[in-house]
Parts: C-alpha cells; sequence; structure tokens
C-alpha cells in the first residue's frame, strides 16, 4: 500500500522542499571508485582490481592521465575519466596516496612453497645470470614503494600482478621511456611471472605502508616515471 | 640638409602611416583569430579532429558508423596532409556546401548539414584560427567502409534526400536572444547530429528535428529537445538550462554520455550571452508540449512484485546519494523523481547509468564532479531491471518497465 502510494501520486515532488546536499568531501566525490577499489582504496576480493591507498601520488597521477588519454586501457576507467581536468585527477592521486586504512583480507596462496621459494628469491635478489633485477631494488626493501613514481606491490591479487606483468611484457600497458618494467617484464618467463605473483600476494602489508622517499634507493635501471 | 628634409619627410610620413596600418592589420587578424577560436569551440572542432592525446586538430579519429569506420581528417595548416594550402573560399565550400575544393563530395559524418546555417563571416573567422594552430604532418588514414557506402557518388543521394544548403534567416518575429541560440543550437552547435531521429540511410530530416534518437553505434539515447517527456526544457529556468549546458550539473539533471563531451570541450568555453541565448532558444522548443502520460504504465500485480523487488534494491544501493524519496542532494547527486532522463520512452539511458556509472564533466563551474559508481558487477540484470524500473515508476514518475534482457543487452554497450 505504501508502494502503490508512492508510485502513483503524481506531483509527489515540490522543488520549493529543501534537500540535503551532499557533503564537499573527496570521499563523496568518489564513490564512483568504491565498488572496485573498497572504500577507502583497500581493493576488493576481486582478482583484478588493485589497492590504491598509500600508493605513491605521483604513480597513481601517472595511470590516472593514462587511463583518462586511453593510454592504459581498460574500458570502464577510460569512460569515468575522460572527461576530468589535470587538476582533479591530481586531488585524486593524493587523496588515496594519503590513505591508511586497514588491509583488507588476503586470500589464501593455492600454489606450493617451491614456487613461492622461488618467488620470494626473484623479488628479493632477482636473478643476477639472466640479468633480472630484484624488484625490491626499486619497489622498496618492504615493497611499499618509492615517491613519487614507483608503486607499493604488496596487498595486491596475484591475477591482478600477473595480469599487469603479462601487460607489460607484451606492450598493451606502457609507462614513459625509458619504460623499465617494460624491459624487466620482457625478461621474465611464464613461469617466473606466476612466481613472482603468487609470493608478492603473500607478503602481509606491514604496519606502515608507506612509500620510501624519494631518492631513497639506488635503482638498478633507469625509469621515465621515476626521473632522478 | 633643406633638400634632405623635403625629400625625407614625406616617406618618413609614409613610413609612419604604414607601420600604424600594419599594427592596425596586425591586431585585426589577432582579433580574427581570437573570435575564430571562440566559434570553433562552439563547433566543437576539437572532439572529432583531435585524438586523445594527439596533436591538435591532426586528426586521425576512428569514428565507428553504421557504414564501417570513418577517420577525421587532418585540419591544421600543414600544406601537405593539412589544410594549409586551402583558401578562405575553400574552407567556405566545406562548411556551406559539404565539398572539398576540388569538388569532391565529402561524407556527412561532418556536419555540414548544420554547418551550411554559418555565416560566412564567423566561417572566414574559424578558418583564420585554423589557420594559426601549429601545423602537424599527419597524412589522413583512408576511411574503412563496406560496400557500398565505399563510393562517394551515394552522397549525392544522401545529398538530394537530407542536405539543405543555405545560412541561417532569422526569424524577425523572434528576439535577437533567441535567434542568436537557434544559428548556435543549429548551426555550430550541430545538436541535430545526435538529438534527431536518424533513419536507415543515416541521415535526418529537418522536419523531425531536435525529437530525439538513439546515437548510432554509441548506444546511448539523445532526448527529444521539443518533448518536455525527454530533455524538452520547457519546464525549466534559463539559470538551471545554462548551468546544465555550461557546468555539466544542475538542480534538475546533470549531463552525461556523449553529452558530457560537449559540455567538456564546447559549452563551458562559451559565453554567458551565448548559453543564455541557446538556453532561450531550447526553451522554446520545448513549450507548449503535453508532458506526457498521466501515469506510469506499470500497473499490473507483476509488476508490483518488480517494484518492490526494486525499492528493495533501490534502498540498499542508491538511496544513500538519491534519498528515498528520490530528491537526490542537487546538483551533486542529482533528483531522480521529475527526472525527465530517467522516464523517457527509451530506457537505454538509465540502465546505462546503472551499468556504468560515471561522472559529469569537470568544468571551470564544477572542477570536482561527484561521481557516479558503476554497479555492472555488484548488480545482477533482474536487479537492474528492478531498480531501473522502480524509479521510473516511483515519485510520479512516468517511464515503463525494464525487462532483465533489456539490462543483459546493454552489458556489452561500447565505453568508448
Amino acid at each position: 500500500m505504501l508502494l502503490v502510494s508512492l508510485t502513483f501520486c503524481p506531483a509527489a515532488v515540490t522543488r520549493a522542499q529543501p534537500t540535503d546536499r551532499a557533503p564537499d568531501t573527496m570521499q563523496a566525490r568518489l564513490r564512483a571508485c568504491q565498488p572496485c577499489h573498497g572504500r577507502q582504496g583497500e581493493g576488493t576480493n576481486n582478482d583484478y582490481f588493485p589497492r590504491l591507498a598509500g600508493k605513491p601520488a605521483g604513480y597513481l597521477m601517472n595511470q590516472l592521465v593514462a587511463f583518462r588519454d586511453g593510454r592504459r586501457r581498460y574500458p570502464p576507467m577510460n569512460y569515468l575519466l575522460e572527461y576530468q581536468s589535470d587538476s582533479f585527477l591530481q586531488k585524486i592521486a593524493e587523496y588515496f596516496a594519503a590513505l591508511r586504512p586497514p588491509p583488507a583480507q588476503q586470500t589464501a596462496t593455492d600454489v606450493g612453497s617451491a614456487v613461492l621459494a622461488r618467488g620470494r628469491s626473484l623479488v628479493t635478489d632477482g636473478d643476477q645470470a639472466r640479468g633480472v633485477p630484484a624488484c625490491s631494488g626499486c619497489h622498496g626493501p618492504k615493497l611499499t614503494g618509492m615517491e613519487p613514481g614507483i608503486p607499493g606491490l604488496v596487498g595486491l591479487h596475484k591475477s591482478y600482478i600477473s595480469a599487469q606483468l603479462g601487460a607489460f611484457r607484451y606492450g598493451t600497458r606502457t609507462a614513459a621511456e625509458p619504460d623499465c618494467m617494460q624491459l624487466v617484464a620482457a625478461s621474465l618467463t611464464e613461469t617466473d611471472v606466476t612466481a613472482v605473483a603468487a609470493w608478492l600476494a603473500s607478503v602481509p602489508i606491514p604496519p606502515d605502508p608507506s612509500p620510501v622517499p624519494k631518492g631513497t634507493l639506488q635503482m638498478p635501471l633507469g625509469c621515465g616515471s621515476e626521473p632522478n | 640638409m633643406r633638400t634632405r628634409w623635403t625629400l625625407s619627410l614625406p616617406i618618413l610620413l609614409a613610413g609612419w602611416l604604414l607601420a600604424g596600418l600594419s599594427a592596425a592589420a596586425r591586431a585585426d587578424d589577432q582579433a580574427l583569430v581570437t573570435k575564430g577560436e571562440y566559434l570553433a569551440r562552439a563547433g566543437d572542432c576539437i572532439a572529432c579532429h583531435t585524438n586523445p592525446g594527439g596533436a591538435l586538430f591532426a586528426g586521425g579519429l576512428a569514428m565507428a558508423t553504421p557504414f564501417g569506420t570513418i577517420y577525421s581528417s587532418n585540419i591544421t595548416p600543414d600544406p601537405k596532409t593539412g589544410i594549409g594550402s586551402w583558401t578562405a573560399d575553400d574552407f567556405y565550400g566545406v562548411m556551406h556546401a559539404g565539398r572539398f575544393p576540388d569538388g569532391g563530395l565529402i561524407y556527412p559524418a561532418m556536419p555540414f548539414g548544420s554547418y551550411t546555417k554559418v555565416t560566412r563571416a564567423d566561417s572566414d573567422a574559424i578558418f583564420a584560427y585554423l589557420r594559426s594552430v601549429p601545423p602537424v604532418r599527419q597524412p589522413n588514414r583512408p576511411h574503412d567502409l563496406r560496400f557500398p557506402f565505399n563510393n562517394r557518388q551515394l552522397i549525392l543521394g544522401w545529398r538530394t534526400l537530407f542536405f539543405q544548403e543555405g545560412e541561417y534567416q532569422p526569424d524577425s518575429t523572434k528576439s535577437v536572444e533567441w535567434n542568436r541560440g537557434a544559428y548556435l543550437v543549429g548551426g555550430l552547435g550541430h545538436c541535430a547530429m545526435c538529438h534527431s531521429p536518424i533513419n536507415a540511410l543515416g541521415g535526418s530530416s529537418e522536419s523531425q528535428a531536435f525529437e530525439g534518437g538513439l546515437i548510432p553505434m554509441q548506444n546511448w539515447y539523445a532526448p527529444s529537445l521539443t518533448s518536455n517527456k525527454e530533455a524538452g526544457l520547457g519546464e525549466w529556468n534559463i539559470d538551471e538550462i545554462v548551468g546544465l549546458l555550461r557546468n555539466g550539473v544542475s538542480h534538475r539533471g546533470a549531463v552525461y554520455g556523449p553529452m558530457a563531451e560537449v559540455t567538456f570541450n564546447s559549452l563551458q568555453y562559451l559565453n554567458d550571452a551565448d548559453v543564455r541565448a541557446m538556453a532561450i532558444y531550447l526553451k522554446s522548443l520545448g513549450e507548449g508540449t503535453p508532458p506526457g502520460a498521466e501515469v506510469s504504465s506499470v500497473p499490473s500485480p507483476e509488476s508490483s512484485l518488480l517494484l518492490s523487488f526494486g525499492q528493495t534494491v533501490y534502498q540498499t544501493h542508491c538511496a544513500s546519494c538519491h534519498a528515498a524519496d528520490g530528491r537526490g542532494m542537487p546538483p551533486e547527486y542529482p533528483p531522480l523523481a521529475g527526472n525527465p532522463s530517467i522516464q523517457m520512452e527509451s530506457s537505454v539511458n538509465p540502465v546505462r547509468m546503472v551499468l556504468n556509472g560515471g561522472f559529469p564533466p569537470g568544468t571551470a563551474g564544477n572542477a570536482m564532479p561527484y561521481g557516479m559508481p558503476p554497479f555492472a558487477q555488484t548488480l545482477s540484470d533482474d536487479e537492474v531491471a528492478a531498480v531501473v524500473t522502480y524509479i521510473r515508476a516511483a515519485w510520479g514518475n512516468r517511464g515503463s518497465p525494464v525487462s532483465s534482457r533489456q539490462a543483459n543487452e546493454l552489458r556489452i554497450a561500447p565505453l568508448d
């Protein structure tokens, strides 16, 4: 009965009645991000959507601009950002970079200990013989990234990490030249990618997930996204 | 000494005169370029002739049409690959008659059916501006059209049916503002390209101008500008229309889909007088049309089940922004009650907004917009159909029900 009256009462709306205003906050503006990236950018249980909270603002800005301009392709992201200004994208990047939500629950690993050990070895030491640099050489000893352009690798899903490494390797995801991640990804085998992704996804987020300051690490190769 | 004075004085005077004249000419040129830049914004040339992230006006943007893919052309002043060798007459021929300088026929993806209304003076100003942008050497990419549409002679038939050449003729019974609005909406604004029904031949007839239509390939519905059941603005006040067009948001609703592009690239740059003139003209198009059916067409018991299911979905996912009574928190979270965009005969747009979400464009007047989440991965087809049916029928809204099949079909609608 209530429904019927709601439904068929003509002109139920008069414009003179005041309505609430939306909160003047970034969170209220960015509800569009929540279904995929979580309420506080902590990520969700979906395998392909990354955590955003605490990643360096420079990295997030590079990705936002690349999505807007179509250089990084993912239609739902390209569509949402298509008509936004640099200044708004910068504010979005700074908003997520500053968030420190409790970590989302990590999914249990589904690979064997030998694979995890191989992943750990590649991430922390690289493979000198094949010229594969250690991930931690640029992404930090705690893998929380480096200001301004290098993202943290903890708190991400295995499928997301392997999909990104694959995209770098086949050139569907690119970054500013010199595109160091393209070189690194090209030097990895399929087995390496599986091992690296599985181990990274199993690493717990440290209590302080902040990236290390700019210039903290002597990077083993040049990256256009992290000018020295 | 005296002789030198007598000789040099006239030369000196002539020199001053010439210097003064050329300075004035330079100022005139600059004023013309500035005027042309403004008019090019009004015509939204950039939307098609610039690839996102690419060089300004170098073209190459792929545009999917029902007949194949068309690539926009390079309109920078590069003499080999752009329009650097054209004259103002050549440019006017394109705008006014839809013909290349060699007489060749232009595909009507270029809105010369609207641009023909542009005055010669405005065409010349746009041309002067295009001459002033950096030349870019980028050869035009050939169109990829299916047989028989790859035969340009077919355009002759299209032109006979749908093209009426001629500059805008003011209506002396209307105000100066109304006429300026009609000139901008019908000419450079080329609004009829989307807001008129498109038939199987890719044409729209003058008699159905602004009556709304589904935009081919994009799967967004461009609402009628003449019917108050749709986007007809007859019941809006002028400030609300100005806000919607220029800022992208208003207390009545927000722009979304392809219209967000128009506000972002074109309308936000227009001056107050021109947007106001467009608003006056658009309001007049909607005035005097009936507001639509008295009641919603969802009266059956099955529909009531659908509605109560839809109301549950609404309370869970939508009411925190759009409010339980559908009044929203305008202008940030638009109202759904009484919002014509929700109730149109075509349910394509509300279904797509639920599936894809979206941000209004970031404009000078609304630099940090509030976005709507996409619900494609959260809601099932049944839930999408129920909630869209609910918002189309609740609070006195008068839309028709939506099926889960319709919701499902729009999941694959292109996002670019």
